[in-house]
């Protein structure tokens, strides 16, 4: 994916945040010295070419009051495709990635209501009749996800 | 959360509309005012329940296509220490403690390592290892084969009409 610098220094900005006001976007426009019609057309076509997947709120989910976890399975090589479709039609799978290990399926459970986590748990479990394990976070010691780009 | 602030966090989940004046947008979709609007997040903003409110990056469309999940397995006395430590290299964008199971998954220690390619990625790794003395710890590296699905969560979303999602 090609980017110009005038979009690097954007993502580059709006990474860390912008401020909760009426024109939120005006204020970064300034700051990166372009005019806030430019921004906004840039950061649409960065949505459009998939570069960003959204500009929205980064929750704490415990702080909200919601059940989080990771999540892992062990999926056979012949069935991967047919549970990571079942998988990804939960609306509380979050983030889901095949990785190379036994253990080959991790995903993200994200739930309103921290009970959830073990109805969904089971949900996929009998509907794929594989083992859901649980991986609870017990505590952050680093969260950083700005890219250097 | 009461029921108006449910049914912004539902909208604004959706993504911020690219406006000049994106918070006008969700509050006339609700029927309500912008001020209501501003007021909830900010108010989220200082319990914490909002970490942030920026982009969210598809990292693998901007070439980081190589990345590492480690994890280790810590002796209780010594994680939060290790845990600190790792967090401070400059290639580690997580750092976390989670619960061990035990026999078959002894790790409580995580590490998310997202590069560009797989071989500075290997090197890295080597570095945590060697600069830390970790090489004699149980440890597995779980380079990701694919991405599956990439989608923010969804709070809330019942509590709006489809139409108003829309």
């Amino acid at each position: 994916m090609v980017i110009d610098e005038v979009d690097r220094k954007i993502i580059s900005r709006l990474q860390s945040g912008i401020a909760v006001e009426e024109e939120p976007f005006r204020s970064v426009a300034l700051e990166l010295e372009i005019d806030e019609g430019e921004l906004l057309r840039r950061l649409q076509g960065l949505v459009d070419r998939g570069v960003l997947s959204r500009f929205g709120p980064l929750l704490n989910a415990q702080a909200l009051g919601g059940g989080v976890t990771l999540a892992a399975m062990s999926v056979p090589e012949d069935r991967f495709e047919e549970v990571t479709e079942i998988v990804n039609s939960y609306p509380e799978v979050g983030h889901n990635y095949e990785r190379d290990h036994h253990w080959n399926m991790w995903f993200v459970l994200l739930t309103e209501d921290p009970e959830q986590i073990g109805r969904v748990q089971r949900l996929i479990e009998k509907r794929t009749a594989l083992e859901v394990r649980l991986f609870p976070k017990e505590k952050e010691y680093y969260l950083n996800f700005q890219l250097q780009l | 959360m009461d029921l108006m602030e449910k049914k912004i966090l539902a909208l604004l989940q959706q993504g911020l509309p690219l406006s000049s004046k994106p918070y006008e947008e969700i509050a006339q979709k609700l029927s309500l005012s912008e001020g209501e609007v501003l007021r909830a997040i900010q108010k989220w903003k200082d319990r914490g329940l909002l970490r942030r409110f920026g982009v969210v990056l598809h990292h693998d469309r901007l070439g980081y296509r190589s990345n590492a999940m480690v994890v280790f397995e810590v002796e209780e006395e010594r994680v939060s220490e290790l845990g600190r430590r790792l967090g401070t290299y400059p290639f580690v964008t997580l750092c976390y403690r989670r619960l061990s199971r035990k026999p078959w998954w002894p790790y409580n220690l995580y590490c998310m390592i997202h590069g560009k390619e797989r071989l500075v990625v290997e090197g890295q790794i080597e570095r945590l290892l060697d600069e830390n003395g970790l090489r004699d710890l149980p440890h597995a590296i779980l380079f990701t084969k694919q991405k599956l699905k990439q989608h923010g969560p969804r709070y809330f979303y019942r509590e709006v009409s489809e139409e108003t999602l829309s």
